[in-house]
């Protein structure tokens, strides 16, 4: 994205605190105004001292006193500029986040589910962070470097012009050193940057692997890896560390020539006649003096700015390709879906990748009431059927209708609602135990949310914990696998939808929870359309139909008796899974 | 600190040059205002233009020479700084690939992580801007002291009064903002937190509909750290203009009182011009030292963190002297075992195994299942009783060659970035294709290899692009290339499907070297093959059998079963 494209994008977001960044402008402007005032006020200060019993003190003090004015105005306006910059990047930071952050509710599954959550989270809260930082106090830290250099050059002019020429023509020189050494710094920047992240993902691999590490006595080649690395990145350290730690004492030097010449030149002036009728005063020389020190100093300044502005655009361009990405389409004006739970899948075509043609004409009637058993190895596809069914992602060809009624026809939001689902994939909020059941339905009452836990198993549970239902909790940890499954149960138990997408435990849940688990969907399921993700025998024999996925695909659908006398993919699977059964149900 | 302190020792030589380098530099830079009074008393008031220019190439050359100390400064410090640094980290690395199972529970490998990376990282920066204005800013700000009294005493007190000022107004200002800029910090993190959340969450979030609310929550965030940020700078925007006020006000006081001695004959416009430039001098210096102040209170916690885990003094279980005995293969007797200070995680367990038999582990979560393998790679000693393996005392065996016998599989699959050889040579490195192919096919993954490019096929950080059951059965070729004498899976075929499972236990079954292979599992259906089953619970025994005498003798055992298999009961 280019820089004023983005800069043009950036314009809304800084509307509304407008007021405050002229203020903040106008602020700079006095600031660095008054500023250069003093120095002059001091000079003339500085020249009432002639000699002994010579010096005015009415005169001294007068100056003296403007000067101290000059010095409240600074303060004032420097302040100013200070507190308006802050609030204005502060404004500019919370709206750009917000927008950020409520684009990802709107976003297609496609866009995030192909997205590392490190990546986005990395815009939403690093990129925004350097983009008020960097580009904004930049802009402020530029402005007034510029302001500077021009007042500067001005009143050298107008204090003396061969100084002022001199001053002028010199300078240069010694931001050529500083660009000089920091192209020549940058470079090794980037170098250590790449072999300091080389080190910290083998570092990272190490220690959080380091049980297999030792277990497989992969100790020494590990440190030898580490070694190298590190040998790699001493040296390129040092050389990046040298390189910039030169800046300043050669740019120092630089204005030593610079201050020395300045000083013979004026001392030249401040001699009889001076050169060419120009003549100068002590007081102005130290003046001079003063404006050549400062005048360097913006330079410096301005160019490291324009290292952090140079990052500030490329997270900029970052932030506005996220929020330029495709949305769903709005649905704002369709009705909204009131379900009774009759399903049906009318020549569904499907898939993620157009290369990969995944489900396939694919057909199915559900009538309310009845229950679905998905089954199939891992990764057989599951997640897909329940990505349609949500429509959280949309089909490629065919329709879902819901009570006959096609889905893209109502609101996304009331399709949802109608659905209860409960992966094993949990995801607790952060927040109390109350807020987290209460999730579908914020105002519950703690009788409510009390009731759903008890038919959920959960009751027992959230009881014990240190504060029951105003635990606080977080998706980081606190409670075991199954209690989580439990909560979500809960969840979805508050709301009791006409339609089920339940994901059946597997083997890391232990068997008393996991037995919980069943009696909860048993509860949740009567008289609701459900489909069931099974692994468990019982769940399958009961079921009205039986969904066989594989490699994404629906291979098989039937009842038990019927899948089990085409002996297909499905009774194959029935011998493999339930082997251990059998031998018991031999004895 | 001790280990932060003597590794310092090897960079002493440059450590103690860099600082004597920038002091000389400092030295010289002192000596420029004199020669500006110079050039005003002496070559103005005379008019003598050589003087002028001679003291002006003096100025030059002191410049120069000042340079040169300056660059051998930098030059030093970086060169101790960042070897000293690296050679932090790399006795840190050591010490971590080293450190005992038990330790690495305890210390938390966040913690580990942070200590390699920003740690050392912070030490470095603390260490070379600290033998940088170690002595130099000290110096400056004495010396321009030193030096204004020299000229005048009675003058440099605006000194004395301005620079506890300066002080104290800094003082006061982090006193204000340094708790408030923490709760910011805290009001972020959960900013990022809340955005993490909503991107976990989105399909929850959207199945309930709640997006809206979710959305008016995450505002509520932003706006607290809105307010959190304006009120510090209200108070930190004040520190620039008062900075700016005490050093003007003393340049005022300066001036008059100056001017005043001027009028009385006691001092000279050049000498007033010369105080006028200390003062400059002292204040850049001062604003120098407090940053300097600041990052080295930084690197000293850093450097506290790192010296308490180098010096952790947790060492590997010893090997023990042990005499052959006449006995079983293997076998455990009365071994209890417990995590550090804390309660027995096994007690009294007492058992044998035949070379090639199988045995299952089940129980519930916390019932002492990983526990038990974990003891035999010695990955934790037992606290009582003793493990006998080939006839003698397991903690005999050095760890290395008791580790090099067995291939363990963890319940958390951690895969290595590099190339599926790469991973599956972790163990034994010597391995031909042939017998990696061999273990792959065996682990019911070289069909997904093949797919994915064979043995050259890249593995990303953490095994991203395999799926949960790949990277689990990766990990189990993994082990399979060592051809173990005894094979753990601890629940590593949990992500696996039964048709899957079960063709995997039958190619393990028929290995031609038989390894003796211990199965945790939450699921009687992956146990019912076994030799002898473990039934745990608390971290003891409370049924020992095959499937089918558990069925009978063990009503925890039974009533597992009965739950997975939904109660149906076909005996």
């Amino acid at each position: 994205m280019r820089k004023t494209q983005s800069i043009k994008l950036l314009i809304p977001y800084l509307k509304k605190d407008a007021p405050k960044f002229i203020l903040a402008t106008l602020a700079t402007l006095i600031s660095v105004a008054f500023t250069l005032t003093v120095p002059i006020l001091f000079g003339l200060a500085i020249d009432q001292m002639i000699g002994e019993g010579k010096v005015t003190l009415e005169t001294l003090s007068y100056y003296l006193t403007l000067a101290a004015g000059c010095i409240a105005i600074v303060c004032f306006a420097e302040w100013v500029k200070d507190f308006m910059n802050a609030k204005v990047v502060a404004g500019v930071t919370l709206r750009l986040r917000n927008a950020c952050a409520d684009k990802l509710h709107r976003m297609p599954l496609k866009y995030l589910d192909n997205r590392a959550v490190g990546d986005t989270v990395g815009v939403v809260v690093a990129d925004v962070e350097q983009v008020a930082d960097g580009l904004l106090m930049g802009f402020s830290q530029f402005l007034s470097g510029m302001f500077t250099i021009v007042g500067t050059l001005g009143i050298l002019f107008f204090l003396n012009w061969i100084v002022a020429l001199a001053v002028f023509c010199l300078t240069p020189i010694s931001l050529l050193v500083a660009r000089f050494i920091s192209k020549g710094a940058y470079s090794s920047f980037t170098k250590q940057a790449e072999i300091r992240g080389k080190q910290t993902a083998l570092m990272n691999e190490m220690v959080s692997g380091l049980k297999t590490v030792q277990a497989y006595g992969y100790e020494e080649t590990a440190l030898r890896r580490f070694n190298e690395i590190n040998k790699n990145l001493k040296r390129v350290t040092f050389r990046a560390t040298f390189f910039s730690s030169l800046t300043n004492p050669l740019t120092r030097f630089v204005n030593a020539l610079i201050y020395a010449c300045v000083v013979t030149l004026s001392a030249f002036l401040c001699i009889g006649g001076g050169i060419l009728g120009a003549t100068l005063s002590v007081g102005m020389l130290s003046g001079i003096l003063t404006y050549a020190n400062q005048y360097t100093k913006p330079f410096n300044e301005i160019t490291s700015v324009l290292a952090e502005l140079q990052n500030a655009f490329a997270c900029l361009g970052r932030i506005f390709t996220f929020l330029g990405e495709q949305e769903e389409v709005s649905d704002q004006e369709l009705p909204a879906l009131t379900a009774e739970g009759e399903i049906s899948v009318e020549n569904v075509n499907f898939s993620y990748h157009e290369d990969k043609p995944l489900l396939q004409d694919f057909n199915l009637i559900v009538q309310r009431g009845q229950k679905t058993a998905i089954v199939g190895p891992t990764g057989c596809g599951k997640t897909t059927l329940i990505n349609l069914l949500m429509r959280f992602y949309e089909v490629n060809s065919g329709v879902i209708k819901v009570d006959g009624t096609p889905v893209d026809a109502v609101t996304r939001k009331s399709l949802r609602e109608s659905y209860g689902m409960v992966l094993q994939d949990t995801w607790i909020m952060q927040g109390t135990v109350h807020e987290n059941v209460a999730l579908g339905k914020p105002d519950a009452t703690r009788e409510e949310v009390e009731k759903a836990c008890r038919l959920s198993h959960a009751h027992g549970f959230i009881s014990r914990l240190p504060n029951g239902y105003d635990t606080e909790i977080s998706d980081g940890g606190g409670l075991s696998v199954g209690e989580r499954q439990l909560l979500c149960i809960a969840r979805v138990m508050l709301l009791r939808p006409p339609m089920l997408i339940l994901d059946e435990a597997t083997s890391s849940v232990d068997t008393r929870t996991e037995k919980r688990i069943t009696d909860a969907f048993h509860i949740l399921m009567e008289g609701k359309t459900s489909f069931i993700v099974a692994h468990r025998l019982s769940t399958i024999q009961q079921a009205d139909r039986i969904l066989v996925m594989k490699g994404g695909n629906v291979i098989e659908q039937g009842t038990h008796a019927e899948l089990l006398a085409k002996k297909g993919f499905y009774a194959e699977l029935y011998q493999s899974q339930f082997e251990g059964e059998n031998v018991c149900a031999n004895t | 600190m001790k280990q932060i302190y003597s590794s310092f020792r090897k960079f002493s030589g440059i450590a103690v040059l860099a600082p004597l380098c920038k002091l000389l530099e400092a030295l010289l830079e002192l000596t420029i205002p004199l020669f500006v009074a110079k050039i005003i008393d002496v070559g103005i008031v005379n008019g003598d233009r050589k003087y002028i220019v001679t003291i002006a190439f003096m100025m030059v050359a002191v410049g120069f020479v000042g340079l040169g100390f300056s660059l051998l400064g930098q030059f030093f410090s970086a060169k101790a700084a960042v070897g000293y640094a690296a050679e932090i980290r790399g006795k840190l690395f050591q010490k971590t690939v080293h450190l005992p199972f038990s330790e690495t529970d305890k210390i938390g490998v966040p913690r580990l992580l942070t200590a390699l990376t920003s740690d050392t990282n912070q030490l470095q920066t603390g260490v070379n801007l600290f033998l940088r204005l170690l002595l130099r800013s000290p110096f400056v700000v004495f010396g321009a002291w030193v030096m204004a009294i020299t000229i005048d005493a009675s003058l440099s007190l605006v000194f004395a009064v301005a620079v506890p000022l300066l002080f104290l107004v800094v003082f006061f200002v982090l006193l204000y903002t340094t708790p408030r800029y923490g709760k910011n910090q805290r009001a972020l993190d959960e900013v990022t937190a809340s955005t993490r959340e909503t991107l976990t969450g989105t399909r929850v979030i959207r199945a309930f509909g709640e997006e809206e609310r979710f959305q008016t929550a995450y505002h509520k965030k932003t706006h607290a750290l809105y307010r959190g940020q304006t009120v510090v700078a209200r108070v930190s925007a004040l520190l620039n203009p008062f900075t700016y006020a005490i050093v003007n006000l003393a340049i005022i006081a300066l001036l008059y009182f100056g001017g005043v001695k001027v009028n009385g004959g006691t001092l000279s416009q050049g000498q007033v011009v010369a105080v006028y430039q200390y003062m400059g001098q002292i204040l850049v210096e001062l604003i120098k030292l407090a940053n300097l102040v600041l990052l080295v209170s930084k690197s000293l916690a850093a450097g506290k963190r790192l010296s308490a885990l180098l010096e952790n003094t947790a060492e590997q279980p010893q090997t023990q002297v042990g005499e052959t005995t006449e006995s079983e293969y293997l076998s455990f007797r009365s071994v209890s075992m417990r995590y550090g200070e804390g309660k027995d995680a096994l007690t009294d367990i007492t058992f044998s195994v035949a070379p090639g038999q199988t045995v299952g582990i089940i129980g519930g979560t916390g019932s002492g299942k990983s526990s038990l393998v974990a003891l035999l790679p010695r990955f934790y000693d037992v606290s009582k009783g003793e493990i006998i393996y080939q006839g003698k005392p397991l903690n005999s065996y050095a760890l290395g060659e008791i580790r090099a016998k067995i291939g363990f599989v963890m319940q958390k699959t951690e895969l290595i970035e590099g190339s599926v050889a790469d991973n599956l040579r972790m163990g034994n490195t010597n391995a031909s294709d042939e017998e990696l192919w061999d273990a792959l096919t065996v682990a019911q993954i070289a069909d997904t290899i093949r797919e994915k490019g064979g043995l050259s096929a890249p593995v990303f950080e953490n095994g991203a692009n395999f799926s949960g059951g790949q990277k689990q059965r990766l990990s189990i070729a993994r082990a399979l290339v060592k051809k173990p004498e005894i094979l753990v899976l601890d629940d590593s075929a949990s992500a696996l499907d039964y048709a899957t499972e079960a063709r995997l236990r039958k190619a393990i079954k028929n290995l031609p070297y038989a390894p003796t292979v211990f199965i945790v599992s939450q699921r009687t259906a992956s146990l019912s093959h076994a030799d002898l089953i473990l039934v745990l619970e608390h971290g003891g025994v409370i049924g020992m059998g095959t499937h089918k005498t558990l069925l009978s003798s063990c009503e925890t055992y039974r009533e597992i079963h009965h739950s997975q298999t939904g109660g149906e009961d076909h005996a």
